[in-house]
């Protein structure tokens, strides 16, 4: 049996059993879905275990099974895996056991619903980065749209049906572009499958640029990219804490991930076009993420915001489009998922005792509760990119991989980018500063309790994680290589790479 | 030859005789077991339905080539015939609740029925007027069948003028094209315009335009829409949801008939009206979607949202290489929307009170939580309608923009898309409003009744798996069409 298949359906099998359940069963609900995760988790570590690293290619792949004939062109079952699906599979399904851990006492209300909707989720996220037919795609692209709309809407804060609303609009705004633009190249070519689409792309030189643009807007919104970006904030704040966590640490990297597996092999000279224009974007994202973070008051809503400068750092490595720069993307997008997931766990965890985000209502908790503040801090530290731990190695191959690339063009505004490394540092100490430091504000978080066994499990394996990748990221990079280096050879060995000056 | 004739009208025959049967043999079923004439008529519908699958592979015109027996008139009388089962379904226990059980409601049904089915097989201007009236009427009958209620009144005369005025188009249309041709036969029709033998080019393109008028009154494209949300809301809802899907069925299966059959060489006359038409459909059905508070005027809107999206691959008709595509991405769009606006319909007769009220959106606040299962039958209609995977709906859209890119409709099928953006907002509305307000509402689910919705709703779900199974189908149903 194809790991790949048991991996992204098997989250399925608790869904059904969960289904069977009575929704007064909510303890026996939390643990079939937790379990149904964890099993998930264990079977992508077998899909881990089988894959070789080295080959650039898709492995365990299902091949071409037409499933549908759309006119003249076949809709195939096609699923497939590389360095890249690999690592984003597995950051998926080390986050869900996580996110439902964190559920275990915030959500009382309709768990059957909500573990119902979160089992979906995560395998319509696992379906977007192994299918490999561009149809296949869109289905649990457009998919994962229903189940957070749901999971925002019901469970959320105050202002939840806003924010869901919003969230499930700008995103199929996006999509219903790329939707076209699949269709198209569905009809030109006769086949929806990407290997195939991608070596007969010269038959889209033509119109690249607007099927490039269609692809890019769904995927911009995702991301999101500045000036697309204003769902996010929204959406984060009023996420229940499992939602937050998912949403910026997986739910983000599909549009980053879309912009690797598909705008830059099949729309190489559209992207070498583009690339200045979008590092431009990405740097003001950078620095708009990062200003717009310190000025504000709301725990959740900061560390949302700093997600779009964060984004913007991986943006700019992708459309560097040289090796340092994709693999130094790919990288920042495992880092961004676990130390971002883990600082949203965290504010989850405030908020929890506390029911409020402001950062007023807190202040030199750390004498109160040694653990959260040092692991806190820990988090804190690697998010805004201290050598040694996580974000550094990221931040720093791509800004490596922006200063070299012909493409962006301009040191100049990497140059400027870099600012926001210091921007970062400023935002995520002031947050730190003032919820743990500084003397006690109030008298009555002098009760806060610490964290508890549940919450230590559920930051450790990102703890381990972001110390891991920080001192010995050389298996990371040995998993992305060879994607990277596909890439950018894909990008460059089309006929216009005079562009790249190469 | 006398048994051709007969078979290229059978299904219509059937539903048809039994329902005269039925109107007499109701007589004897004593009052308070009128339930026996509900089940009589699905036995009806159920028997056509069953010859109607015999006959599918069958191709033969009849009665001096004016009838005619082929795949896709069979397809259209399959998805009739369902329909009318699952109104039925629908009726059965909401007409004795809100107190019009009056057993000619399933004789008119059934033979409005026989009017589509009837539509479907015309192979003549004149048989498809006259099928158009024998569809019609029995609706006027329907939409005012909640009498005395002044909603109900009014939806039935409204429709009645307006269907009134709309025939006369039709028929003015058929004269014109009799001027034009010298024919009202298709068959000569197409002779004569492969010949090239048209008495009058000019009488021939206006008449066919007053029957694309005509039609589009019927399938309430824009602006021929005016009628449709106040009959629709003023008509029982178990009516509504019959009309709006077997009415457009018809209409599409005519509108195909007439243009993509026996007028292709009109194509480049009509292509920039279709275009405009289909735009400007999506564009009115979507945006006034929008600001309705009333769940049957909301439907009412989508239903001619829709119809913009079924005209919208009709544009594609004029381009040979891509017409068979187009013609098969309508059928399955039709057999999608049908089945989605059952599980939404469904809803709506369960929710709805005495005297047409528990109809605005504020009334379903709660819905999801208090009857799970009617929530998510709403639910997947919601998302089918929307176009969200995994539905029907998501492939209804995918295979009708398919073939619009294909005939190079690029701006239209960005109109198309623009809009469905639009549309997703009306149908999340509905979700926030069962899922995320709190309230108490009465619904009234009844055995048929979550039957035909929860069927309705798995089958949206289920054969999105499967769209291969359905677009062959479609495929197949136009092997003697001539695409």
């Amino acid at each position: 049996m194809n790991p790949l298949i048991l991996t992204t359906f098997f989250p399925l099998v608790g869904f059904v059993v969960i289904a069977f359940l009575g929704a007064q069963q909510k303890a026996l609900i939390r643990w079939v879905a937790l379990a149904t995760s964890l099993v998930t988790f264990l079977l992508s570590l077998w899909m881990l275990a089988q894959f070789q690293v080295g080959p650039a290619g898709f492995q365990m792949n299902t091949g071409k099974l037409v499933w549908a004939i759309a006119g003249n062109a076949e809709i195939s079952a096609a699923m497939g895996i590389d360095g890249l699906g690999l690592l984003m599979v597995l950051l998926t399904t080390l986050l869900t056991p996580i996110a439902i851990l964190s559920t275990w006492e915030s959500v009382r209300e309709r768990v059957k619903g909500f573990m119902l909707f979160f089992l979906l989720l995560e395998t319509g996220m696992i379906g977007v980065f192994a299918a490999l037919d561009l149809v296949l795609f869109f289905l649990f692209w457009e998919f994962t749209l229903v189940p957070m709309y749901f999971l925002i809407g019901m469970w959320g804060g105050e202002r939840r049906v806003y924010a869901a609303i919003k969230f499930f609009l700008y995103t199929m705004a996006g999509s219903v572009f790329m939707l076209l633009a699949i269709i198209y190249m569905g009809v030109q070519s006769g086949t929806f499958y990407l290997p195939d689409l991608i070596a007969n792309r010269a038959q889209f030189a033509g119109v690249q640029l607007w099927l490039f643009l269609g692809f890019a807007i769904a995927f911009a919104v995702k991301v999101p990219m500045w000036p697309l970006h204003t769902w996010l904030p929204d959406a984060h704040v009023e996420a229940p804490t499992a939602g937050s966590v998912i949403l910026a640490g997986v739910l983000l990297k599909m549009g980053t991930y879309g912009f690797l597996r598909f705008n830059l092999p099949l729309f190489p000279q559209a992207s070498v076009q583009l690339a200045p224009w979008i590092a431009g974007l990405a740097v003001i994202g950078i620095l708009y993420g990062a200003i717009v973070s310190y000025a504000q008051h709301d725990m959740k809503r900061l560390v949302a915001y700093s997600s779009v400068s964060h984004l913007g750092f991986v943006m700019l490595g992708i459309f560097a489009l040289n090796l340092q720069g994709i693999s130094g993307a790919i990288l920042q997008m495992v880092n961004h998922g676990l130390s971002t997931g883990a600082l949203f766990l965290i504010v989850g965890m405030l908020y929890e005792r506390k029911h409020t985000r402001e950062m007023e209502a807190y202040g030199g908790i750390w004498k109160v509760v040694p653990w959260m503040g040092a692991l806190m801090l820990i988090v804190t530290l690697s998010s805004l990119g201290l050598p040694g731990l996580n974000g550094f190695v990221g931040e720093f191959t791509i800004l490596l991989g922006a200063f070299g690339s012909q493409a962006i063009g301009s040191q100049v505004l990497v140059g400027v980018a870099t600012l926001g490394v210091i921007f970062a540092a400023v935002y995520l100490l002031f947050l730190f500063e003032r919820v743990f430091l500084g003397g006690m504000r109030h008298a009555e978080n002098a009760n806060l309790l610490d964290l508890n066994w549940r919450e230590v499990a559920m930051l450790l394996p990102l703890l381990i994680l972001i110390f891991w990748i920080g001192i010995y990221p050389k298996p990371f990079f040995d998993l992305i290589a060879p994607t990277a280096q596909n890439l950018v050879t894909l990008v460059q060995s089309a006929p216009y790479s005079a562009l790249l000056g190469h | 030859m006398m048994q051709n004739d007969i078979l290229t009208i059978l299904p219509a025959l059937i539903v048809a005789a039994w329902g005269i049967v039925l109107l007499v043999v109701d007589l004897w079923i004593p009052r308070d077991r009128k339930g026996i004439t509900a089940l009589l008529a699905v036995v009806g519908l159920l028997v056509a339905l069953g010859v109607s699958a015999v006959l599918f592979p069958l191709h033969t015109l009849g009665f001096s080539n004016m009838t005619v027996l082929d795949g896709f008139a069979i397809y259209a009388d399959m998805i009739i015939l369902v329909s009318g089962l699952l109104a039925i379904g629908l009726s059965y226990d909401f007409i004795r609740r809100i107190g019009i059980d009056r057993s000619e409601y399933y004789v008119l049904l059934l033979i409005c029925s026989s009017g589509m089915i009837l539509m479907a097989h015309a192979f003549d201007l004149i048989v498809v007027f006259l099928a158009l009236e024998l569809l019609s009427i029995p609706l006027y009958v329907l939409s005012g069948f909640a009498r005395p209620q002044p909603a109900s009144e009014e939806a039935s005369l409204k429709y009645f003028v307006l269907g009134a005025f709309s025939s006369a188009f039709f028929l003015y249309g058929v004269a014109l094209v009799y001027g034009g041709t010298g024919s009202t036969n298709f068959a000569q029709i197409i002779h004569a315009l492969t010949a090239n033998t048209l008495v009058n080019p000019s009488l021939f393109l206006i008449g066919a335009a007053l029957l694309l008028i005509g039609l589009g009154f019927k399938v309430s494209a824009v602006p021929f829409h005016m009628w449709t949300p106040d009959v629709y809301q003023g008509a029982p809802s178990s009516v509504t949801a019959f009309m709006s899907v077997s009415v457009k069925v018809a209409g599409f299966a005519a509108l195909l008939r007439v243009f993509v059959q026996v007028f292709p060489s009109l194509a480049s006359e009509l292509t920039p009206i279709l275009w405009a038409l289909a735009a400007l459909t999506m564009i009115v059905g979507n945006l006034v979607a929008l600001v309705q508070t009333n769940l049957k005027r909301l439907l009412a809107y989508s239903s001619i949202a829709h119809v913009g999206y079924l005209l919208m691959a009709f544009v594609a008709y004029g381009n040979a290489k891509v017409v068979g595509n187009a013609t098969a991405s309508i059928l399955f769009y039709l057999v999608a929307y049908g089945l989605t606006s059952f599980a939404a319909w469904g809803v709506v007769v369960a929710a709805e009170q005495l005297e047409g009220r528990g109809l605005e959106l504020t009334d379903y606040a709660g819905l999801g939580r208090k009857y799970p299962l009617l929530g998510l039958a709403m639910m997947v209609a919601m998302f089918s309608f929307a176009g969200i995977p995994p539905t029907l709906g998501f492939w209804g859209k995918f295979y009708v923009f398919q073939a619009t890119l294909q005939a190079g409709s690029v701006w239209l099928a960005v109109i198309g898309v623009v809009t469905s953006i639009f549309s997703a907002y009306y149908y999340l509305r509905v979700l926030v409003v069962m899922y995320m307000q709190p309230g108490d509402p009465t619904a009234h689910p009844a055995p048929w009744l979550n039957l035909v919705t929860g069927a309705s709703a798995a089958a949206v779900v289920l054969l999105a798996f499967v769209p291969a199974a359905v677009f062959n189908l479609a495929q197949q149903a136009l092997m003697w069409f001539g695409v």
